[in-house]
Parts: C-alpha cells; structure tokens; sequence
C-alpha cells in the first residue's frame, strides 16, 4: 500500500503538488495574508485560502503566527537573494519543519520561513488537512514548490489527487511500509482511471480539505491573473502587500541613458522582464531587445539582469537599482527602425565614450563631441554657443580645453543638420571604433597573463593591453563552457587541422567565469543565430547553468522592427551635460533590507533565525541527511546492482516512499540543474572534492529553494509552465550555482539546441547527500547534453567531466530508482509523464535537455517526484534532533563561537524504518572533499521481509567565509542528495552550525 | 568632413629621405650582397620623381646623413595615421637617431607627434601595416610587444592586431594593401602564416593578392584625387610573375617602380616614405 500509496501519491503528488503548491504558495500568499488578515482582517479573496486553513487549523496559533510568518514566508522566496535567513527558509517545507513542529504543511514548505504558521498549520493539518497535510507535506511540500510550475495543467486533478492524497497519506501513515513496492505506473493508472470521480468523494468526505482546494485553486487563478495583470496584481499586491508577504512591493530605481532616474514599483517576485518592460514603456521605446538592465553585484560587478528570471534572485543583496542600458551595440545602426533607438544608443554610447570605455583618439572625440552638441542645440550659435556653454559636456575621459575648441570648430560645420542627422552620423563614426561593442572582462591565460577577454557581436576578442592579440570568431567556435572560475571556448579544427581544440582561460572567479560564459551565449544566439536555439526554445533554460539567451536575436529583432508602423515618437534629447551624468550614484532604497527585517522578524522560528545569523558569519555546517529507500524484494536485487556509489539498498519496506515525494515541479527544474551538477559529483565524489565554487551551487540551492517557496510564481505561470521552469533554470543557472556550464555554438541554422550547460560536480556532492528525484530529471539532461557535447566533451575536461558524470548519474540513478523499479522509470514515466511529465518535463526539459533528455526526464520526474512528495511529510522529532545534534557535535571539529544544532526528520520515516529490524546487507563509507565542502556518505543496506532498504547517510561539513550562503549551500546539499537519489526520501536532516561571530558581510 | 576612417589611401605629403653615402657598406641587411650605390640613388631618385612628378605630393626630403647608413628607410622611424604621428623607437639601435629628423619634419607639417619613449619598446614602422580599418604590427627582431602597445594606444580608434613574423624582416617585408580591403601577399610560407593570422585577427573580410615573390607584395597604394587607384609596385624586370599578378589590376593606375637594387638591403617600396594626409584631418 504505502508504496503504491507513494506512487500514487507520487502522481497524486504532481497534482497535489500543484494544489499543494498553490496552497503552499498560495497560502503563503493568501495563508500569510489570510494570517495577516486574521490579525488584521484582510481581503477575502486572501483570506478564503486562510480561512480555509485556519477552519482546518482552527487552532488561532497559526493565525497570529500566520501573521507575523506571512512576511517571513515571503522571504524565504526571497531567501535565494538574501543569506540572511536561516537555511529554513532553504529547506524544503518538510524539512523546515523542526523536530518540535510534530507536522509541517506543505504550504509552510513553500514557506520554510514560516515556522510558526507551519506550527499553526500543523495544528490544522492534525485537525483536517492533516492527510492533506502529510501528503503535501510528503510528496506536496517539496512538489508544490517544485511542481507549482507543472501544477497549473494539474490544478484540477491536483485537487482530486489532493484529497486521494490526503486518503493515500494517512494510509501510508498508517501502512507505510507494507506495500510501498506498488508499482509507480499502477499508481498512475489509479490516478487516471480515478479521475476526477475520486476526487469528488475525497472531497466530500474532507469538505475542509476540498475547500481549501477550491480556495488553493482560486487563489491559483489569482496567481495567474497576477501574472497576466502583472500591474493589476501589483496593485493588488500592494494592497495586500502590507499585510500579505507574497504581494512585497519595491521600489526599483532604474538609472535611464540620460542620467534621469526612473523609479518603479514592482511586485517583489517581478521578473525582470516586468521592470525592463516598465523601462521601454516609459521611454516608448520599440526596439528594445538590443537594451537590458543592469546592476552591480556585490562585488560591483555589472551583471545583466535576466528578463526571465525574478529580479530579487538575481540581485540577491544588492539595492534594487539598475541602469538601462545597451546590451547588445548594433554593428550597423543605421539599420535600426526609430530615431529615438539611435538616440538611446547614442545616450548609452556618450557614457562609454566619456567613462573610457570606448577609447577613441582626440579626433575622434573631436568628432563625436561636435556631432553630440549638434543633436542637443542644434546649429551653432556663436552669440549663444561659447566655450564655456560646452564645458558642461563631457566628451571624454580627460577633457581639454583644446578638445573643446576642436568640438565646437567641427560643430559649426554640421549647420543644417537635423538631430536625428547627427545622431546617425555620430553613430556612423562610433560603430566604427575598434572597441564598439565590446564587452570586456579580465581573464588570464593558461600562463597567467592578464588578458581581457572580448565579447562582441563576431566573436569573442583576446587582448593583452590593447593589443588584440587573438580573435575567435562565433563560426570558429564549437562550444562555450566555464567550470568554476575556468572559461574555455572549443575551436574548430582549420583546415590543416585534424582535431578540435579547447582554449582556457582563468577568470578571476566563478561567478566572472560566468558572467562572461552568459555574455558570450547571449552575444553568439542574438548576433550569430537567426533564432533563437529553437528546438529547445522553451528548453533555452536548463538545468543548473543552461542558461540560454531566449530574447529576441538580431534577425528577429530586425524584422519585428520593421513591422512597426507608428509616427516617429517624439522624444525630448535631453542634455547630456556632466551635470546630468551620474551612472550608478543614484541612491538606492534598501528595499532588500527592510525586506530582510521582515523577514527576520517574520521568521521567529528560532532556529531559523539563528540560522540566519549564522549563515552570515564564518560557518561550518555538519549536516547529516538521512536517506532511505525501499524496494521491493523484487527491485532489491536491481537495487544491489545499482551503482549508486554511495547509495545502499536496504530489504526493508519502509514509509520512505512516501518520503520520496519531495519533487517539486518548480524546484525540479532547479533540482534538476543541480541534479545536473550533481550528477558530474556522482561519478566521481572526488570530483566534488575539486569543486571550489560550492558558493555557487549554493546560491543556485537557494534559488531553488525560494521556488519551491514561490509555488505563486509557478501557479501564475501555468501557462508558462516551461518558460516559468527555464527562467528557474536560468535562475539557478545565474544564481551561479552552476559551476559548470557548456554552451554549443551552433550555426545559425542550427537551433541552439546543441547548446548546453553542464554544472559542476559541487552539486553532485550535494546530491549525494540527499537523494532527490529531481536529481533524476537533471540526469537525463545531463545525458542529453552528454550526448550533444559528447565529443566536444572529451576535449574538454571540464565539459567532459559533467558529461560524464551525467551518465555516470544516469546508471546512478537507475540503480537507485531501480529498487522503486527501473522499469518504472521507463514505464512509469510515460504515463506520469503523460500528466505531471509533461509539464514537469517540460520544465526540466526546457532549459537544456534536449527532446531525447525528456525522455529520460520524465522518467526520473516520475519517480522522483512521488517519492519527493512523501519526503516533504518530514517532520522534526525532538528525540532525533537531540541525537543528531550529539552526532553533529562529535564529528563538527569547529572552532568557532555559536554552535547550533537543529535536526529536521521525517516523522513517518524515521521512527519505522529505524525501528525496524533487518538484515544488514551491505554497508560501506565514501568520502569526498572539496574545498568548502567535506561529504561523508554512509551507505548500509538492509532486508527486511521481503523489501530491501538501503539508508545513506552523508556529513556534510561546509566550511567558508561569509562568501558562502551556508544556509543556501546546506539546502543546496539536500536539495542534491535528493537529485541523486530520487527515489528515496529523506528521514531527517541535522544541522550543526558553528560560527564565527567576527564577521557578518551578509 | 571626412568621416572617421574614411579616405584610406589618401595622401598630400610624403617624407623622404637622401640616401647615404655609408648605405652601400654599412647599411643592416640580412643578405650579404654587395650594393651600389649609384644604383640606390637611381632608384631613388625615380622614387622621389613619380611621387613628386606623376602623383603630385609635397614631397619633404630630408638631407641624408652619413652617420645614418639606413636612413633612406624613413618607414621605420614613424607611423603617421591621420593627424597624428608616432616617432617610433626602432629595433636596431644604429637607427634611432633617424626619428630626430622626422621629429621636426613631421611637427612643422603640424601633425601630433607622440613619441616612443619607452626604453623596452622598440617597433619598426614596416612592421605596422595599416588596412584603413585597423593595424597589425608585426612581432620580429625589430619589434616588440612593447612597441606595439604603445602604437594601440596612440592610435585608440583602431584594433591593433599582433602578427608574429618569423624568418623575414619585417610585416610588411611579405605584404602590404594593394587596394581597400584587398592584402597582397606573398606566396611563402611565412608570407601565408601571416596572411591566415590576420584573416583569423580581422572582424573585417579582406581580399588577398598573392604574388609569387614575396619582396614584391611590398607595394603603395594611394587614392588620389583625379587618379584614382594608384598602385606602386616592382617592375617586371625585377619579379616577372609577381608583376603580371599586378597588372591584372586594370582598375588600378599601375606604376611599376625599380627597387632592385634597395631590395639588397631589406628595403620594400614602402620604406623610402611617410605619406601623410593633411586634407583628411579633421
């Protein structure tokens, strides 16, 4: 039964997962709202979905927590940005709910923050949503963040499979073990052929529960309507954004051409499309996919701000101040459509002049200068135009006297000529600059030269000084990748050349590696290819680092701009006297911070804010994940083969099923970039060891994570499911978590397709630790992309490695899943797929996996996901929490101050498959290190009956500076060991942190 | 006003200089031929005439000077481009006293003049070939990576490429612009070496014109006005193939000029002048 249960709960779970998601998300939303509206009365369309709860709940703890929770609830979405927050607000709701809290919802999963309303939840759910609860929490918890995206398809039978859920969890509760062997497919078949009829009688016999639903579904309308109205959600947000903690609205200052400030609320989830869009409306600009937003990242680094991805993950600490800017310099200007596009590059072009950027000689300065007076006061007026009205323009680094004079000599040659006139003709001699264009970013080469690396629209540009002294342009290429703070680009072989050569280049940290990997995807899809990689379109976004370019390229950009069929727009040219020039100065309202209080005040739950505290500080973290997995008897003996390094199959039927659960169709696609990641470590664990940059698979955790909390998001998106899932991707991909990543450069015709990213194995360690289906998914894109890359692979140590790993993990993961069945991979999926595949898949598949990964990925997600479902039903035992800190102080050897140690465990799991007795089979320890990060694996395997349970327990000891998010790098690691073993569940988590108190930079 | 990089191959002036007397024995050469002088001059003195005489520019000849046996090559000792003119730092040092003299010719034409101070650069103007859109210079004996960054930085509005030159003198010992847009070069391999690492360095497209002799792809393009595509390049009596190649140029205005007897010393067409623009400045 609970096997079945869980396969079906599994399945369920897609479903429930989307109701759950909602609920989670919306409850965060409208539960936080209803919360705050318990306490403050708020909207009814809030507090339907509360009310619910609260009826459920009915306990008024929630309420005043839920009020107080509402706020902290949205910061865990906001987490991902901000380390601040406990790693609560990283766990998977499940998780987040401690040892004290007997039972989490899924919703508060969504809200790892919200301990307290998940407490008030807890309460309801024993009351009524309990079964709800539980298989939410299970499967629902991690599934709803994750699969929110997924859901929308599966709203509707979400709730039936909600209330067949709740049925399903309380008998796995109850028979957990038993028959967790049931086949997956069975599940899904039950799942179909229930329909919606089953659903009906759940819901009648849990009015609550459907209620909830019907409430879970309006609000996901609401979600959706959000998305659509962005504005009108905004507004509403706002409204209710004092009281709700979703509707956070911020103030976005964005620095416009012209040194004028453009202030702009947005919702605090926004994508960055929303603001960038606000920006183009309010310059009425048309051609707007040669510009983007920018902003400085805490190192001040300019980083692009992706359109598809929620702006507070990218921005994480810094202010919420951007600059609008040129991404993407016209090599031909004079082919833009308006005046007023050519004006905003001339704006933009005028900063790169006058900041150095764009070095020109005195001539040229000369030149430009008196072409830029021109456009701004027209024809020359000697009475009115003297020297000094021209100090006032910058027209470059080091102005002269003698430059000023040249300038007004050439200006009073351009009598006659029309602003527009001297736009073009400025632009006509600027784009003829050598350094038009490019973007440059410092690198040194494999001797360690201090090189730049140059992006441009031909291709990628190697100087030393000024000298360019190598050149490869975008034909010449074959592959794009970064693995940690490495850069390498494939080249084809000439002529006289047999084979392929990779060229490294060393940046100065990952996070440039990058940076300047996702310049050179964007600048080879928008300059190079005449779409962008099409096949993949929704796919651009992968797993992990997958990142694509999904705008717009040239060639489309150029033919949507020549469909524009409007009366030029008038535009004031405003003067571009220094006076008016402040790129960045700005002041920023630290939206971010005051968010933070919120949060932190919101997120009472001790531990949580400890955490908090802690993650800001030197830390090390033990965390001890305990995974187990049952097989059937049957499956055991595929179990025993699989390869699963530090896996070990246990015969003991145990309640992990439902634990599996934990997929969730928002997180799975970020799961699945760190599966991807993770599947690289699972080859070698060693290999993870190599991995410096555990900070960025962290941060791309913690992008996962707020996913999973923003089941809003997701829900909105429905109908963007794939997009929603890419811009995850992305996300997690430009979180940087991705320490690898793999672009093939495809030829114009050729869909982009055969660009992939592949992330490093820091990821795979994580995953070890926790075994996630998610994980299962990013494996088959791994595979995918091996496939691709595979040649280029080799070539490439890094590509190759991820390869590699990828299908190393594939094998891997069959083997793990095999207990559950490998056959349900192959089997299951299909029908899984069919329903909660497809949209799951097409999340994961989205980003980079190809059409053949799908395959594969909605196998995994299949798998993954029922079992992810039940893992979200952890519960925190204090018991537990009190042996695992014991283990986490033994085996932590810190140094430091603050010693935290917080146990999260899986109330069904823990106690009966502990408690069981068995036969051990086999039991062995891996070990793998890397810099911040030192896993230990134990893997013991054990009959019991006729079932075989392999329980893995990894240490996890992240060790770092203040640079690293340990609450991040932590949920990263859970996150990971669940991609790797989809198909088991985790019991319990135990965090151990030490800190040292000096320093707090977050 | 001429726009920014436009009227390549256009020029008013050109800066010679009279040849040596010590040019016949102590001038650098990597041959070992013997030269005559009368011959040099004769040479040169066609040279001066058909820029003076048949294309029109102001030719500023600069007095020889015995102690500068290799001072007829004024190529080296400056790069002019625009309005602007970089006194090189050549690689031999015999010849860096040479730049004294184009120092002051140059500045009384009233062009900027940067000059190459820096004691760990040295570059030789036939090292620096400049297509109207952009610059290689040639890392050889005579220049440096040193040198060539200072030229990147005295020339902002132009890429500047290096090109690594093995087994010949200079860059443009192998190649030169026979029109906009259009490289002749030679036919060797270190000739094609270079030729595939500029193609490679370009963002532009540049047509080739591969002559068998690589001495004769040295040649002088010039857009004048009322002539046209103006070409200076070897005689038939020099290269017969190589000049063929470039009597396909029906476009152009050939004029063959004899440097046969220089050519003993590593001297290509182009190193006997500056040209220099002043209309095209701003």
């Amino acid at each position: 039964m609970t096997t079945e249960v869980g396969s079906e709960t599994d399945v369920k779970k897609e479903p429930e997962k989307v109701p759950e998601v909602q609920q989670q998300t919306e409850p965060q939303q409208t539960e936080q709202p209803d919360k705050a509206a318990d306490s403050a009365a708020q909207p009814a369309s809030a507090s339907d979905d509360q009310p619910q709860e609260e009826s459920q709940s009915a306990e008024a703890k929630s309420d005043p927590e839920a009020a107080a929770s509402p706020e902290p609830s949205s910061p865990p979405a906001a987490g991902g940005q901000k380390k601040d927050k406990g790693i609560s607000r990283f766990l998977p709701p499940w998780l987040k709910r401690q040892k004290s809290l007997s039972q989490d919802k899924p919703a508060e999963s969504t809200e790892p923050p919200r301990q307290e309303s998940v407490e008030a939840v807890k309460e309801e759910h024993e009351e009524t949503s309990q079964p709800k609860e539980e298989a939410d929490g299970e499967g629902g918890a991690t599934t709803s963040t994750e699969q929110t995206e997924e859901v929308k398809e599966v709203k509707e039978v979400k709730e039936v499979k909600e209330v067949k859920e709740v049925k399903e969890v309380k008998e796995v509760r109850e028979e957990s073990r038993a028959e967790e062997v049931q086949v997956e497919e069975k599940d899904k078949e039950e799942e179909k052929s229930i329909g919606s009829a089953d659903t009906q009688p759940v819901r009648e016999e849990k009015e609550g529960e459907s209620e909830v639903k019907e409430s879970e579904e309006q609000t996901e309308k609401k979600e959706e309507k959000k998305e659509e109205e962005q504005v009108n959600q905004q507004e509403t947000s706002v409204l209710s954004a004092l009281k709700l903690k979703k509707m956070k609205m911020v103030v976005c200052h964005v620095t416009l051409l012209d040194g004028s400030q453009f202030s702009c609320e947005v919702e605090k989830r926004a994508k960055g499309q929303y603001l960038f869009f606000q920006v183009c409306e309010q310059l009425n600009l048309l051609e707007k996919d040669y510009f983007g937003l920018s902003f400085k990242d805490n190192a001040e680094q300019r980083c692009w701000l992706d359109p598809t991805k929620e702006i507070k993950r990218q921005i994480r600490n810094s202010q919420w101040q951007f600059a609008f800017s040129v991404k993407f310099y016209p090599p031909d200007p004079s082919q833009l459509t308006e005046d007023i596009t050519r004006y905003l590059l001339c704006l933009q072009l005028r900063q790169d002049i006058a900041s150095g950027r764009l070095p020109c000689s005195f001539v040229t300065h000369a030149l430009l200068g008196s072409y830029t007076l021109q456009a701004e006061l027209g024809d020359h007026d000697p009475e009115e135009h003297r020297l000094d009205y021209i100090s006032d323009f910058q027209f470059a680094p080091n102005q002269t006297k003698e430059l000023e004079e040249k300038v007004v000599e050439l200006h009073k040659s351009h009598r006659g000529m029309t602003p527009a006139q001297a736009d073009a003709q400025f632009l006509e001699n600027a784009k003829k600059l050598s350094m038009y264009g490019v973007d440059l970013h410092h690198a040194k080469d494999s001797e360690g030269v201090d090189i730049m690396l140059g992006v441009c629209a031909n291709g990628l540009l190697i100087y030393k000084d000024r000298l360019r002294i190598n050149r490869f342009a975008w034909p010449k290429i074959l592959k794009i990748s970064y693995k940690r703070s490495n850069f390498y680009i494939k080249i084809r072989p000439g002529e006289a050349e047999q084979f392929e050569s990779t060229v490294g280049f060393k940046l100065p940290n990952h996070r440039a590696a990058k940076r300047v990997w996702k310049v050179c995807v964007e600048h080879h899809t928008f300059f190079r290819l005449v779409s962008p990689e099409q096949p993949t379109k929704t796919k651009f976004l992968t797993l992990g680092s997958k990142f694509r370019y999904s705008g717009r390229t040239q060639a489309q950009t150029r033919q949507a701009s020549s469909l524009i069929d409007r009366p030029a727009p008038y535009f004031q040219r405003t003067s571009s006297k220094r006076i008016s020039r402040s790129l960045d100065g700005a002041p920023v309202v630290n939206v971010s911070d005051y968010s933070q209080a919120l949060t932190a005040g919101a997120g009472e739950n001790g531990p949580s804010l400890e955490l908090n505290s802690d993650s800001k500080s030197l830390e090390e973290e033990l965390t001890s994940l305990f995974l187990s997995k049952a097989c059937f008897s049957g499956l055991a003996g595929s179990c025993s083969a699989d390869a699963a390094p530090a896996e070990a199959s246990k015969v003991s039927a145990q309640p992990e099923v439902p634990q599996q659960t934990p997929p969730r169709p928002g997180t799975d696609s970020r799961d699945a970039s760190k599966s991807a990641e993770v599947k690289p470590e699972v080859n070698g664990q060693p290999e993870v060891v190599e991995v410096v940059e555990e900070t960025v698979v962290i941060e791309e955790v913690v992008k996962a994570k707020p996913k999973s909390p923003t089941p809003e998001a997701a829900v909105t998106v429905e109908t963007e499911h794939a997009a929603e899932v890419k811009e995850e991707r992305s996300l997690s991909s430009d979180s940087e978590s991705e320490d690898e990543a793999e672009y093939h450069a495809q030829p114009p015709s050729t869909s982009v397709s055969a660009q992939l990213i592949k992330e490093e194995p820091e990821e795979e360690q994580e995953a070890d630790l926790t075994q996630q289906a998610p994980p299962s998914v990013i494996e088959s894109q791994p595979i995918t992309e091996a496939a691709e890359p595979a040649p280029a692979a080799e070539e490439e140590k890094p590509a190759a490695q991820p390869e590699e790993e990828a299908c190393a993990d594939e094998p891997l993961l069959t083997p793990d899943e095999a207990p559950n069945g490998h056959a349900l991979q192959d089997e299951a999926p299909p029908t899984l797929k069919a329903t909660a595949a497809e949209e799951e898949e097409p999340h994961i598949v989205n980003g980079s996996a190809s059409r053949v990964e799908t395959e594969h990925l909605p196998q995994v997600i299949c798998c993954s996901e029922p079992p992810v479902v039940k893992t979200e039903m952890v519960t925190i035992s204090d018991t537990f929490a009190a042996q695992k800190t014991e283990i986490s102080t033994k085996e932590v050897p810190i140094v430091h101050t603050e010693t935290k140690t917080i146990t999260y465990e899986a109330a069904q799991l823990d106690g009966n498959g502990d408690g069981e007795p068995g036969v051990l089979m086999t039991a062995q320890t891996i070990t793998s290190e890397s810099l911040c990060t030192t896993t230990t694996t134990h893997i013991t395997k054990t009959l019991k009956g006729g079932l075989s349970e392999t329980r893995i327990e990894k240490r996890i000891v992240i060790t770092g500076d203040s640079d690293i998010d340990h609450d991040q790098a932590l949920a990263q690691a859970i996150k990971e060991a669940k991609e790797q073993h989809p198909d088991m569940s985790v019991t319990r988590v135990v965090v151990h942190k030490e800190t040292e108190l000096a320093e707090d930079d977050d | 006003m001429a726009g920014l990089m436009s009227g390549f191959g256009s020029f008013t002036h050109a800066v010679v200089r009279a040849v040596p007397q010590s040019l016949a024995k102590e001038a650098l050469r990597t041959g070992s031929q013997e030269v005559d002088l009368l011959k040099v001059r004769e040479e040169y003195d066609e040279y001066v005439s058909v820029l003076k005489h048949r294309l029109g520019l102001e030719v500023v000849e600069l007095p020889a000077d015995d102690a500068l046996p290799d001072s007829v090559f004024v190529e080296d000792v400056a790069v002019v481009c625009g309005d602007t003119a970089l006194i090189t730092r050549p690689g031999a040092e015999s010849r860096r006293k040479e730049t004294e003299a184009m120092k002051t010719a140059l500045t009384e034409l009233g062009l900027n003049i940067v000059e190459m101070t820096d004691e760990s650069a040295t570059l030789d103007g036939g090292d620096v070939l400049f297509t109207g859109r952009e610059f290689f210079v040639g890392l050889s004996k005579r220049t440096n990576q040193r040198g060539a960054e200072i030229l990147a930085d005295v020339f902002k509005d132009y890429a500047v490429s290096t090109v690594p030159v093995q087994d010949r003198l200079h860059l443009k010992t192998v190649c030169s612009m026979a029109a906009p847009g259009l490289i002749a070069i030679g036919s060797s391999e270190p000739a094609q070496k270079v030729l595939k690492i500029m193609q490679q360095m370009s963002d532009h497209k540049y047509d080739k014109l591969t002559v068998p002799d690589d001495y004769a792809a040295n040649c002088i393009y010039m857009n004048l006005p009322g002539k046209g595509d103006v070409l200076l390049h070897c005689t038939p009596e020099e290269f017969p193939e190589s000049a063929k190649v470039f009597e396909k140029l029906k476009d152009h205005m050939l004029i063959p000029v004899n440097n046969q007897e220089k050519a003993k010393v590593d001297g290509g067409l182009t190193c006997l002048s500056v040209l220099i623009n002043k209309k095209n400045n701003i």
